[in-house]
């Protein structure tokens, strides 16, 4: 019995570990980050979402979007957490377009982050599902499996991966990157430190801009992670009661037939 | 055939006979859940019930999911951001919806090469399996439709690779690929009629399903030993039987819970896993991805569509006698579906007249390998296009065939197989014996 329990569970494990077998696109070398969102009971840092926050205000929003971000999330526990008035108050930096008074306005908390301004920069909404910065070995999945599916680890190392090197191509400029599959991407280096000055006095060194940022975007791509979790737990904790009370059960009703316990059959 | 001798359900109180006399309902009910079913029964035989929660919460979490979305190419991306960002739950609905799928198809290979190996599919079961590989072949299709609704990158090419599959099909391929698509290529039309389709196979999964529970109701389940329950009279029967409630449903529950909680776990913690990270790109008409790669549950056919090349001498063969009309990708084709269609005639193609594979020695070799093949082939599957991959994966692909067209015809015939127990009773009671070190372990069937 035990066996065959141990061969449905290898079936199902193979099955499982063989789906994720393949991964996103080829990339480079991929740092493996401690974030505080890893594991199961990792949860986002609210004051690194925070800063993360103000790397892509003060940065990345120049060129980039947050299309499928609605500014009254930032104010979400498990997530930025900004109290209501400085939420607002971040909405109106923003200008939207509004199709009722055809034309433009501040932006209030119910609008959305608006689209990326420059046409070639992907927007950022989902970037870290998007990317996988782990893969294999051989295609089995193996190393997302115990690391995660890397893609805050990719952002953070992509940004902070810049090797100096630059490439002309049909007239553009390319930069060099250790992370970026191919070696050369059009985005030049947007972090050199000291490119925001944090409130709550953290080193804004580039690592430490490019950790904040990807988990910020982390968040953006996930925001419901905190909940997701616990959520998770629960229902593994009350499964595995559920299971063992199932399991004393089964083994209660079948004791007469297998000639164990109280009644035996013969 | 009326199956198993047992006892039926007597209506006792007035209102019982009123209703029983008009509509034998509850009479139903109660044979369903007191159908007698070999006690010998093992953990593979605990799939039915993990399949059947499968659907029923694929059908649940998914009406409520389209209450929410919108098959439109500018809004289905949108549309599924804000069941994960705004609706209620909904960020945990679309988890169980996809990482259920993937649950969906575990489940339901573990069933099929249960099915496989103990020759579940044998006389007088040939009508159960085939509707079971006619439900398996409409989850794919709505595995596939249902995957390209969150319109992301794999959404799209997934479909435009898929549905391009029609269009080898000689003479008729393109008006085909027109109509399936709804036009000259994958775009609104496609995600309309997939969203629609979508929500009616499930359903037809389940008329299909109950067809399925009926025809091995009436054959009663197979088991481990493959010997047949006795039917000579009712006290036979029960002496190989026990009622499905409560031994089955409990032990059926046990299992289940224990399943899920593995299941909760990869939705709770992990539940992009399984999932393409490129499908969280929105679709591109205009990109095409580097690698287009199908779900996992699809890759061991993925790479039997793609093993047969042009350069491999059966494609070049057919295509010589057929004068041009097979040609290498509707070869691939004909292989994929092929595949599949061998699995369903294999009640025909096994010429042994044993049943389990516990009593035959050679058979269980062969068995395992395909089991290892199938695996090899969903890795093959998601590896690229090229060397040693090809090669390996027209390999893997030939023994795939080769067990069901060549392999269970000759073995049925060269094997000499062991002996069988006579009755369920007999091997449950050498089990027994065997397990409790009792008088009876010296002269037991090994039951394993």
């Amino acid at each position: 019995m035990i066996r065959k329990i141990t061969l449905s569970a290898l079936t199902a494990l193979g099955l499982v570990a063989g789906g994720a077998a393949y991964a996103a696109g080829a990339a480079g070398h991929v740092d493996d980050y401690d974030f505080s969102f890893e594991g199961p009971f990792g949860t986002f840092d609210q004051m690194q979402l925070q800063r993360g926050l103000q790397v892509y205000t003060e940065i990345c929003s120049a060129c980039h979007g947050l299309q499928y971000v609605p500014f009254r999330t930032l104010g979400d526990s498990g997530g930025p957490d900004l109290p209501d008035d400085q939420v607002r108050a971040y909405a109106e930096f923003y200008e939207v377009f509004d199709p009722v008074i055809d034309d433009f306005r501040p932006a209030t908390p119910t609008d959305h982050f608006p689209k990326s301004g420059l046409e070639n920069a992907p927007d950022l909404s989902l970037m870290a599902k998007a990317r996988a910065g782990f893969h294999g070995p051989y295609g089995l999945g193996i190393n997302q499996l115990f690391k995660g599916m890397g893609g805050a680890e990719y952002i953070a190392s992509l940004l902070s991966s810049y090797n100096g090197s630059e490439r002309e191509e049909a007239g553009v400029v390319l930069y060099g990157n250790d992370t970026y599959a191919g070696g050369y991407l059009a985005m030049g280096p947007p972090l050199w430190g000291d490119d925001v000055e944090y409130e709550d006095g953290t080193q804004a060194t580039v690592e430490q801009q490019a950790q904040d940022v990807a988990a910020f975007l982390m968040w953006t791509a996930e925001p419901k992670q905190n909940a997701r979790k616990e959520a998770g737990f629960i229902a593994v904790l009350f499964l595995t009661i559920f299971s063992v009370l199932l399991y004393l059960t089964n083994k209660r009703i079948w004791a007469p037939l297998k000639g164990k316990g109280t009644t035996p059959a013969e | 055939m009326a199956g198993i001798p047992h006892d039926h359900y007597e209506p006792k109180t007035g209102g019982e006979k009123w209703l029983h006399r008009r509509l034998p309902v509850v009479g139903l009910l109660y044979d369903t859940l007191m159908i007698p079913t070999p006690k010998n029964l093992n953990w593979m035989w605990i799939w039915g019930i993990v399949l059947t929660f499968c659907l029923a919460l694929q059908i649940i979490t998914g009406i409520v999911l389209a209450m929410h979305y919108t098959p439109h190419v500018d809004m289905a991306f949108a549309s599924v951001e804000h069941i994960m960002r705004n609706v209620n739950g909904g960020y945990m609905l679309r988890y169980l919806h996809m990482n259920g799928a993937s649950l969906f198809f575990i489940a339901v290979y573990a069933h099929i090469f249960r099915g496989l190996y103990y020759g579940s599919y044998k006389e007088p079961r040939e009508v159960t399996w085939i509707i079971g590989i006619l439900i398996f072949v409409l989850m794919m299709g709505t595995a596939f439709m249902g995957y390209v609704l969150p319109w992301g990158q794999m959404s799209f090419w997934g479909a435009t690779v898929i549905t391009g599959l029609f269009g080898a099909i000689p003479f008729v391929g393109d008006a085909l690929l027109t109509w399936l698509q709804g036009g000259p290529a994958v775009d609104n039309a496609t995600l309309n009629r997939f969203f629609s389709l979508h929500y009616l196979l499930p359903f037809l999964i389940v008329g299909l399903v109950v067809v399925h529970i009926w025809a091995f109701h009436t054959t009663g389940n197979n088991n481990p030993t493959g010997v047949e329950v006795r039917r000579t009279s009712k006290e036979d029967a029960a002496k190989d039987t026990v009622p499905f409630w409560p031994y089955y449903v409990i032990k059926d529950l046990f299992a289940l819970a224990v399943i899920l909680a593995v299941f909760f776990a990869i939705v709770g913690f992990m539940p992009n896993y399984l999932g393409h990270p490129d499908n969280y790109i929105e679709a591109n008409p205009l990109a095409t991805p580097a690698h287009i790669v199908p779900e996992w549950y699809f890759l061991p056919f993925y790479a039997i569509l793609r093993a047969f090349t042009g350069d491999v001498w059966v494609v070049i063969a057919a295509n010589f006698l057929t004068g041009g009309i097979i040609d290498a990708k509707f070869f691939g084709v004909i292989a994929m579906f092929g595949a599949i269609v061998v699995m369903a005639l294999a009640p025909w193609l096994d010429t042994s007249s044993v049943r389990s594979g516990k009593y035959r020695p050679m058979f269980k070799w062969w068995f395992w390998l395909l089991v290892v093949d199938f695996f090899f082939l969903m890795w093959l599957g998601a590896m690229p296009a090229e060397e040693p991959y090809a090669t390996l994966s027209l390999i893997a692909s030939a023994y795939w065939f080769a067990y069901f067209l060549v392999i269970l015809p000759l073995l049925g015939v060269i094997e000499k197989p062991l002996p069988q127990p006579e009755t369920i009773e007999a091997d449950f009671e050498a089990h027994k014996a065997a397990k409790n070190g009792g008088a009876g372990a010296a002269e037991a069937t090994p039951a394993e």
